[in-house]
Parts: structure tokens; sequence; C-alpha cells
């Protein structure tokens, strides 16, 4: 059986991307071999870990399960988005990399997805709230300790308004 | 957590302050490079077929249909690739047990690979590995390692002829006659069942041949010593035929990543279709039969102590079921061999370590490497032995525990322990969480109807990893070199750059080189540069295991930074013609002493290195550069005829207390309070430390609570995905606070120990201890990991009711 | 695990997805958030030659409210239903029950309805529908009809769903009573998991503190979710202390036969539903009995 390609047109990180896909290419999949975004990881592919983690439309989802032509006419952002447009860490980034809140980084795109999503709704969040957060999303080299202090540590930053 | 850069509390410039790491900004940003992340053109990807059967035979394979599906490439068979390539190496001896990535004849276990896909996609090897039909004849299986130890039982390698792979039987010191003079003994056993630090990224693995150069180019995620030599070997190739991408980031091991069946298959598909191959596990080849599932160890225990609660000597029986092959994993009964008595002054240990095989998953090395189930049966033991006594457990480990002035220890089995002060840190961690107050909370909760439990272990992670329990395990082995090395060069410009040569899987190597080496030349660790070789240029090493690296890696930049030194040093006494004691280096620039206008900056004396011979002292070779390798400390030495042997060179030490509750009706527990008190000597980067240490941690509540590979009365893995698998995440794990002490180690440069496997070490044991404290008041308790809501159920129930 | 090959429409309308589903039968299936599907698809458990994308159609993502009932698209997503305040307002089982589904991700992109469709015996809101009795309105291409909850549910992952219907609407019964309590509780192994078990209730009161109504159930004890109406039933016109909710508790699970597996026995799981059945009820009824 041969598979029909399907166009896709969507916006990725702020830019308008589009592709031919077959009905089963994962977005993540789609993201990483077709766009070479590959600052999103697979984990599990069964919607456990949240390594794969995007926005879609603003809010983090699973990108492993859903198609790529799901995606089609919604706003995507992955971690490549997330830096300024000049090139400068976001505050969460650059908060991650002061509390050392990653070792291998496999797990940390689709939790620094999760923890923006947070201080986008949140933006004065307690430890509960944190880790409620990033509930979906596993790690499994740092016990989160460092991980929940970056995320606190980038909310009293931008309410400080401290860069 | 603060901003500021407070001064090393060691005294350096650099080694022991609060630094950002050089790895972290590219992961934040998503430009890690991972295996899966290599493009080349032309790549075609695996899938594969595995065994629905425990235990069968083969009786055809037939793959015409997988074929002829478009965009599939090859479909590979046992028959094929077993004859085409060598046997993986086991370390124990047991040579007829062998062991290829595909099956031939026979399957062993339920995951098992027995065939090979190559396809366009990995979508299309998918499809094309369901169209390939196996025909099965199934045999009898077991995965219980007492069934399989039975005479009568089905052997998984008929012509090894028994299912036992190692049993031995050690006696250190004095065992009979202080079982004889001891006032008290108990018995019991501790379970540590099957689980494994299942990191988040799979094996993967890419492969290229060329031909013109004949050079087969891997780039995986890797964490194993000798795995260039190994692969080679299995395919017949020589050993610079192989060239492994050690610049590959590896999204965590803690052990496990040692894919060598993988990429052998691989391998040799690459070289037999003259094109790059990829494979990359997905979660349930990696769960069932990526091999990597650590410990499944039954341990007896036996204690002999007196009333004062001195030890005496220990018995310990540990059955391990290693699974239906085995590579090095056996071993994992032997590392804990140097610190079998824990940190604890016992004089005589017994110790009878077994490896079974059965119809399970094989196994892999796992952090620790088998250290942390021993500590967890130690644990216990001490546990127990306080309950027997009526002494709180506190007490009887201060009362057991070397004491600072005792060290260097030699323990009964031959390792000496190198520096420590466990009371300070029992001190300083009984401090941290208000003991006292702490056991208020616990007798408050448990008036108010709640089951509470306080849990401590005193533990020890070796470090400085090497494999001197081989040859103890297995005396055709006389392998005692556990080298690692360093190459430093500055180059025209001035920059420095480190040259490591291994893979790192998120311990910050390229920040603990460069602290080190800036700390030796004096300059900034923040413009240092740190690659990783690959294995054709790179100085030999040993990889990141047994917690070495800070000891070793960080010794060798050290030794190769010492020497870029030196010879700026030689250079520029040389040019003001004076002695080198007559200079003085400061931030790599030299000068006269006592007379600081007469200076060579450190761009004069790169200069002179590289382009201005005629300046150069005459036994200095031109360029700027230095290589260090060197030996493990105290390594090199074989097992004496009584079975001594000293094993590792340094010993961390941490002390846990755990505070959890349970709700008596619903059996659920919860982890309310965490402090680890840890002690690796002088940490170079103390957050890259810390938090190694929280995830250790972690690992350990996974292993002590939620994670176990379960099998059914079938064989079959039954938690072979993440749904049934339980890792847990932000909302188990609670906050941990860590409480630092510093004996350093005479041994190294900086007095650093290593800490790559702090926290998991104690964690499990302090979380069974403090849910057996809990349990205790009404007499029951449980000593098999993981520790389920329903084993608690189940204990409870075995209560009279109210 | 990449999934089967399978062929995709985006329906923009019911209609149309009616119309595919009758066109397709069998080897079609409606696809929503995915949560449960994808995974399903990944593991190559299920196989349709189509999946049918119903995440556009704007008619099947609203919320009104009525005077008994709040009716609700099916493809309404999680997240939504667990936000809006007016709706915990009028059905607080559904907040509730939400705060143990999954994780944020699976909640930004799951489904009211497709959690009901799929209906496994231990997910939140397939039990909370079975205790409010829940109206469930079933669509095809050329009938529409409405199922209570009770008689859509009837084993593991098994409902009454036709294969050429899609779930349209759900229709969540708002009590209308002052004095309203209500409770959820579960026991899983990790946050987010499915449940072992799980129970909820919703209780009104008089002013004397006398039950008026009472509805409460239990998930993943049985096949099915489980709500006990004749002993909701009995509990009207009387006060409720721990004693009675006990004795309730256990006379609703002494007829449950749970399935044992991995992670619990069928005696810890009844035992388990028993406990959380007396919290839930003394939960529901205290609240009612301060509600305002």
């Amino acid at each position: 059986m041969s598979e029909a390609f399907y166009s896709i047109a969507l916006e990725v990180n702020g830019t308008p991307r589009a592709g031919q896909v077959t009905a089963r290419t994962s977005l993540v999949d789609w993201l990483r071999e077709h766009l070479h975004l590959t600052g999103t990881h697979i984990g599990c592919e069964h919607g456990i870990c949240g390594a794969c983690s995007v926005m879609l439309d603003g809010e983090p989802v699973r990108s492993c399960l859903m198609y790529a032509i799901q995606a089609d006419g919604h706003r995507i952002v992955t971690v490549e988005g997330l830096q300024g447009p000049d090139g400068r860490l976001s505050v969460l980034q650059d908060s991650f990399c002061e509390t050392h809140g990653l070792q291998c980084g496999y797990c940390t795109p689709g939790m620094l997805i999760a923890a923006q999503a947070l201080l986008d709704s949140n933006p004065q969040p307690t430890e509960a709230d944190i880790r409620d957060a990033i509930g979906g999303n596993l790690c499994r080299c740092t016990g989160y300790q460092q991980i929940v202090d970056a995320i606190a540590l980038a909310a009293r930053r931008m309410a400080e308004g401290t860069t | 957590m603060s901003t500021g850069k407070p001064a090393s509390p060691y005294g350096y410039r650099y080694i022991g302050t609060k630094r950002r790491t050089k790895e972290d900004p590219r992961f934040v940003t998503g430009r890690g490079r991972y295996a899966a992340d290599i493009a080349l053109p032309g790549l075609k990807h695996v899938a594969l077929v595995a065994s629905p059967h425990a235990s069968a035979r083969i009786a055809s394979i037939r793959t015409d249909a997988a074929r002829a599906l478009p965009g599939v490439h090859h479909v590979l068979t046992g028959e094929e690739f077993c004859a085409a390539t060598d046997s993986l190496p086991i370390g124990v001896d047991a040579l007829k047990v062998t062991r290829w990535a595909l099956a031939r004849d026979r399957v062993r276990y339920a995951g098992e690979w027995v065939a090979a896909v190559v396809a366009d996609s990995r979508a299309l090897a998918e499809d094309a590995a369901e169209l390939v039909e196996v025909e099965y004849e199934p045999l009898p299986h077991m995965t219980d390692a007492e069934q399989a130890m039975a005479p009568a039982s089905p052997l998984v390698h008929p012509a090894h002829g028994s299912n036992v792979i190692l049993h031995r039987n050690f006696v250190w010191g004095p065992v009979k006659d202080e079982f004889a003079r001891a006032e008290h003994q108990i018995s019991f056993r501790a379970i540590w069942n099957r689980n494994a630090t299942v990191p988040i990224e799979t094996f993967a693995v890419v492969a290229q041949w060329n031909p013109g150069t004949e050079i087969l180019d891997i780039w995986a995620s890797i964490q194993m010593p000798k795995y260039p030599d190994q692969t080679a070997r299995a395919l017949r190739l020589p050993g610079n035929a192989v060239r492994v991408h050690y610049d590959v980031d590896v999204g965590g091991s803690y052990g496990v990543k040692r894919g060598l069946k993988h990429t052998v298959l691989v391998g040799y598909l690459a070289k037999r279709l003259g094109l790059p191959v990829r494979l990359i596990e997905d979660r349930l080849e990696n769960m069932r039969g990526g091999d990597m599932h650590g410990p499944d160890r039954v341990f007896d225990m036996t204690a002999a102590f007196d009333s004062d609660g001195t030890i005496r000597a220990l018995k310990i029986r540990a059955v391990d079921n290693v699974g239906a092959y085995a590579g090095r994993a056996p071993f994992q009964l032997g590392k804990p061999v140097g610190a079998i008595c824990g940190p604890y002054r016992i004089a005589a240990i017994a110790y009878e370590p077994i490896s079974v095989l059965t119809n399970k998953t094989p196994q892999e090395a796992v952090r620790g490497f088998g250290q942390s189930p021993t500590n967890f049966a130690l644990e216990r033991t001490m546990d127990r032995i306080a309950q027997f006594l009526n002494m709180d457990r506190i007490a009887l480990r201060r009362r057991n525990l070397i004491r600072k002035e005792e060290f260097p220890y030699t323990i009964p089995s031959g390792s000496t322990y190198d520096s420590g002060d466990y009371h300070a840190v029992l001190d300083k961690t009984l401090a941290a969480i208000d003991y006292p107050a702490l056991v208020r909370r616990r007798e408050e909760a448990r008036r108010g109807g709640l089951l509470a439990g306080i849990g401590t272990s005193t533990c020890l992670e070796p470090s400085g990893g090497n494999s001197a329990f081989e040859p103890l395990l297995n005396p055709k082995n006389e392998t005692t070199t556990w080298m690692d090395s360093c190459l430093v060069r500055i180059d025209l410009s001035g920059a420095i750059t480190g040259i490591m040569g291994t893979s790192s899987s998120g311990q910050g190597h390229e920040t603990l080189v460069s602290t080190i080496v800036g700390e030796i030349l004096e300059r900034d660790p923040a413009h240092i540069r740190v690659i990783h070789a690959d294995s054709l240029n790179a100085l030999p090493s040993n990889s990141p295991v047994g917690s070495r690296m800070a000891i070793m890696l960080g010794g060798a930049a050290a030794g190769a930074a010492r020497h870029i030194r030196d010879t700026l040093i030689a250079i520029a006494a040389h040019n003001f013609e004076c002695a080198t004691e007559d200079v003085e280096y400061r931030d790599g620039n030299v000068s006269l002493k006592g007379v600081p206008e007469k200076v060579l900056s450190w761009d004069q004396l790169v200069e002179i290195s590289h382009r201005k011979f005629h300046r150069l002292p005459p036994d200095i070779e031109p360029g700027l550069q230095a290589k260090f390798v060197w030996e493990v400390p105290t390594g090199g030495g074989l097992p004496t005829p009584d079975d001594r042997v000293h094993i590792y060179p340094c010993y961390a030490f941490e002390t846990h207390i755990v505070y959890v509750e349970i709700d008596p009706e619903t059996a659920t527990p919860s982890i309310k309070e965490y402090v680890c008190g840890h002690d690796c000597g002088v940490m170079i980067n103390p957050d890259i430390v810390h938090g190694m240490t929280y995830g250790g941690i972690a690992h350990g509540i996974g292993a002590a609570l939620y994670e176990q590979f379960t099998y059914d009365d079938n064989g079959q893995l039954t938690s072979g995905t993440f749904m049934d698998y339980l890792i847990p995440s932000a909302l188990e794990v609670p906050p941990i606070r860590i409480v630092d002490h510093c004996t350093p180690s005479p041994l190294t440069t900086f007095g650093q120990k290593g800490s790559g496997e702090a926290g998991y070490l104690g964690a499990p044991a302090a979380v069974a201890n403090a849910v057996n404290d809990a349990l205790a008041p009404l007499g029951v308790e449980v000593n098999a990991l993981p520790i389920s809501h329903l084993a608690i159920f189940e204990a409870l129930s075995t209560c009279s009711a109210p | 695990m990449k999934s089967p090959p399978f062929e995709c429409a985006r329906a923009a309308s019911i209609e149309e997805a009616c119309e595919l589903l009758h066109q397709h039968g069998d080897a079609a299936k409606i696809i929503a958030g995915g949560q449960s599907l994808v995974p399903m698809m990944a593991f190559r458990l299920l196989r349709p030659n189509w999946l049918i994308d119903i995440n556009e159609i704007s008619g099947l993502k609203f919320m009104a409210f009525d005077t008994d009932a709040v009716r609700m698209g099916a493809c309404t997503r999680q997240c939504v239903v667990a936000r809006d305040d007016a709706l915990a307002a009028r059905v607080p089982l559904l907040r509730k029950a939400l705060a143990f589904v999954g994780h944020a991700q699976t909640r930004n992109r799951g489904t009211a309805g497709g959690s009901l469709a799929h209906a496994d015996p231990s997910a939140e809101l397939p039990l909370v529908a079975q205790l409010l009795d829940a109206r469930l309105v079933l669509r095809a291409k050329s009938r529409t009809r409405t199922l209570t909850a009770s008689a859509f549910f009837t084993g593991p992952m098994t409902t009454r769903l036709s294969p050429d219907e899609c779930l349209e609407e759900i229709h969540w019964p708002a009590w209308r009573e002052q004095k309203t309590g209500s409770a959820f509780t579960e026991v899983s192994r990790r946050h987010g998991d499915f449940a072992i078990a799980a129970a909820a209730a919703q209780i009104a009161v008089d002013d004397e503190g006398r039950c008026t109504r009472v509805a409460f159930g239990v998930g993943g004890a049985a096949p099915t979710p489980v709500a006990f109406p004749d002993l909701a039933r009995h509990l009207v016109g009387d006060r409720l202390d721990n004693g009675k909710a006990h004795a309730v508790a256990q006379e609703a699970v002494a007829a449950l036969e749970p399935e044992s597996d991995t992670h619990a026995s069928a005696a810890y799981r009844r035992h388990l539903a028993g406990v959380l059945v007396t919290r839930v009820l003394q939960q529901a009824y205290d609240a009612a009995r301060i509600a305002q």
C-alpha cells in the first residue's frame, strides 16, 4: 500500500513552514527529520516522558502523540524558538544555566517548554505549582531539585525585571 | 542558588567555586548533538524482529514478504550474522555462554532479537519487521534463579552444562571464630528486585563503512570501556579500522549504555550493505531487548554481634539472576567486595556470590555496579540488629562506624579506605534535619493515626573505578590496567584546548577539565575549550564508570597542565639565563623573582614555543602541548592467594536521613523530608556534584518504591513500557537538601574523590529503612524492593485487623 | 514505535465526520486529542485504515449552560473544562476529577469526549459521567441518539458507540440544590497515572443536614466505572456520620470483583474502593453542610 502525501503549512518558531508528509508521520518526527529542528527529543513515543513537549498554540503538548498533519494551520514553538531574536538566552534558559538545572540535556527542551508555559500563565508559581507543571516531564539525571530552583529563579528575575 | 560567586572553600581560585558549566548553554538552546541527530546522506534505518517466547527453538525464518516491501534493503538473520562475526565477550569464566545480537537456532528470552530489517525509514522497517515469519518451537523456560540452580532445571546454555556461571565462596578474616564468640546472631533475606537506571534517551548507534579508507565510523550513545576494541574484535577488524566519535552527546547512561551488540549489528550491516545504517532503539526494543536491566538479587544475610552492638562478623550470600546472556554484568557481584562491610569496623566477612542464567533479559552495568543493592542489604541488617537489641539505630551505627583516626583503614577483603570522617558527616546530617524535631514530628504523626518512620543509611561510594574485582572473580583474567589520560595544547593564538578520549553523558567533563587546567595554568577556565577525541586519535581511556573521572580525568588534566606550566617556566628561565627556581609563574606570565619588570608574558612564551626555536631550551619540544596518561592510584595489583585485593582507591561517604508517612488505610507512602550528608572530598564543581547526587537519590527513590522489571508465568516482561515501569516525576521526588563535608583523599591531585554514583548508593537503603520504621509498631516489615503500595497493603493485612 | 500506515481526513463538520464514518465503517476511527489513541497506534494495537480528525470542528468545542445541565461539545479540551469557573460552579466534580488526569500536556490536548469514548475503567471522567448519569449524544450519518452513561459503558474500553457513530455532546447534570458538596479522590502509583481505585460523590443536604440527593461511584474496580444509585437513594433522608459512610461503602464494594495486575491485587483494589468511598461520602457531606 503506497502512502499518500499531505501538504501542511504551519508556523514554527514564528516562521511559516510547509511540507509534504505521510499521515502517520508524527509531529516530532517531522520537526526533527524534515525541519532538522533536532532540539525536540524522543524518549518513549507513548506519551509519558515529556521529552517531546512543544508549544501548540501557546500550550505544551506531547508532539509524539500528534501527527504532523494535525498541526496544519497551527502555531508551534520548539526549544529553538525560546531564545530572543538576537540569540540571547531567555531568562528561563539562562536560569537553567545558573542553577545547573540539567546534566545530559535530553529532557531539557521539553522541560523548558513546560516551564515556559507555566511562567507565561502563572508568573509567581509556588514550588507545588512548579512541580505540578513539570510533573509530565521525566528526568533521570537531576532529581528535579536544580530544575525547580531554575524555574523559581526565573520567576523571581522576571518579577524583578532583571534579565 | 544565589548568583554571587563565593570564594572556594578549599582555597583554590576556580576549584570548588560556583561556576556555570560549559555544557549547559548548548543544551538549553536545543543544540545538543545526540546520536539520533547525526544526519548522513543515504542513511538507512533498522528495526528488530523480537522473539515472543522466553525459550524456544527457531524452526524457520521466512523473509520473502519482508524483503519484497518497497523501501526495504535487507533482512538479516542469525544464520548469516553469527557466522560472520565473533561472539561478544563474557567477563566470567564461562566461555561457552556465547552471545550475538541476533539469535541463531534458539531464543533464550522474550524480546531477544531474531532478525534485523534495514529500510529507507524506521516506519517502513517496522512494517517489514511485521512481515518476517518466524516459526518457533517453544521450550521450557524459567525466570526464577533458585529454580534455575536446581539440578534438573532446563539449561539456558546447554554447552555450559549448568545455569550457574559464577559461584565463589570468600572468607575474609576469622568468620567462624567471630560467630562462635558473638553473643547474638540474626538471619534474614533482603531482595533487590530487577530495575535499572533507564535513561530517557534509548541506545542509538550510526555506522558508516568507508571502503576507500577501510574505516568504520561509529556515532553512538555510549558509555563503555573498551568499546572500539570489542566492536572491532567482534567484526573481525583490526582495532584501527574502527573510529568511534566520542563527541556525540549521550542522553544519560548511569552505566547502562553499553550497546555493544547493537553496534556490532549495525557495523556489520553498514559494511555489508555499503550504506550508512542507524539503529535507534524504540522504547519497546529498549526495555525488553536492549539488555540494559540491572541487578536482580536475593541476599541472605547473617550477622554476628554482641549486646553492646559491636558487630563481629557477617555472612552474605548473594544470588543474582543475570538473565539469558552475560557480558560484564556478573562482575556487579564482585565490585562490592571493595566495600563489603560498608563503612563499618567488622573483623570478618564470608561472601558467597552466585550468578545465575535464566530466561530473562540480560543485565548490564548499572550505576554503582552492584554497590547499591549491597548497601541496601547491609543497612537493613543494621536496622534489624538495632531492633533485635532494642538499641537506637543511629547509636548502633555510631558504635560500628570506622573512626576518623583509623584511616587509612584496610577492610578484611583487602581494600583500604583512603580517608573519611563518618561521624562528622552523620552529625552534620542529623543537625541539618534537626533530628530531635523530626522524631517529635514522627510521634505526632503517629498519634494522629498515620504510620510514620525515619530511615537512615550510612554508606560508602567507592570511587576511582577499575576492574580489580575481575581477576578476583575470574583468575584466568589478569587485567590490572585502568588508565585515563588527557592532552592539553596551547595553540599559536595562546588559546588552551584540553582533549579527552571518551564520551560524556551529563557529568560535566568539559567543565571538570577546563576548571582543573585553568587552576594549574592560572588562566580563566571560561576560555579553555575541551573537546572529545575519536578513538583513533584519542589517548587511552577507560570511560566514565565507577565514579572515576574526577579522579582519573581530573588527575590527567592536572598532570598535563603541570607539564605545560613546567615548560613555560623552563622557557622563561632559559631566556632569563637563570635557574627555574629563580622565576615566578603567575597567571601564565613568568618573571624573574624580585625583578618583576623582567617578565615574559603568556603570549610571548607561546610565540617562543611555536615560532622562535632559537629561543627554546635544548630539551624542550617545539609547540606547546603535553599529554598525561596514568594508572589508577592503588591499581596494578592482583589478588592474593587468600582472595584479598585492593579494589577502588577512594571512598566517598553519604548519610541519608528520610522521613516517610504512610496512610494506613490506603497503604500509600509519601516522603516528607530528605537530607543527605555527602563527603566526596574536594568538589571540583559543586553544582555538578550536587546535581548528580540529587539525581542519584531520585534513582534510589525509584528503586525503593516504584521501579521493577516484572515477569509473568510465561516469562514475559510485564513492565516493558513507561505505563508500567514507573519512573518518578517531580511529584514523587521530594525536595532534597544536601549538606557537604570534605575529607580530602590523600591519593588525588586536589583531594577530590569521585561522586558520579552519589545518592543512588544510599537512597534505597534509607527509604526502605524509613518505611520499615513506619511499619515497625505493627510488627511487620518489608525487605523486598520496590516497596509498592501493594507490598505495604499486604504487609498491613498480615496484622490482625483492628 | 511508528504508527502503521493509514490515511487521514480532517472533518470540517460533524456531518462530514459522520459521512466519512459511514463510508469507511470499521476501517475508520475518530481521532480527537489522541492521548489514548496514538499510543495504541504506536504499539500497533490499533490499525485503522483511516483516521478522521475532528479536532478542527468548532461546533464540537463549546459549553452551554442550561437549567439542569451543562451541554459540552465532545472536543472540548480537558484543560478548558478544568479552567472554566462557571462550569466548576455547576458541575464541580469535573474540575476535581481533572486534577487527577495525566499532566498539563495531556489535558492541553485530551478532550472530554475522547476520555469517555475510550472508556478506560479507571479513568476519571467516565467515573464522573457514570455517577452523575450524564447523557451522551451519539451522532451518525442518518440518526442521532442519546444514551445515559450507565447504558453507554459496557466493559473495559468498550461502549455502545457504533463504528459509524461519533460522540457529539455530553450533557452533564447540574444540581440546583443550594447545599451541595462533592469530592473526588483516587489512589495511583504516581501522580497522573491511571487510578488503582478512584471514588467520587456528590451530596445535597437540607438545612437540618439530612441528605436530599446523593450520588457516588467507584472507578478502577470493575469492568466499567460503577455508580450505586440504589444505595445512594437509601441515604436520602439520613444524616451521614463516619460509621454510616463506612457501612454504605462496605456494602457498595462487597459485590465488586476487581482485577489483579502488576500494581494491585483484587483484594487491595476492593479494600481501597471501600476506603475511598467512605472518604468521599464524608467529604461531600461535610462540604454540603457548610455550603451556602
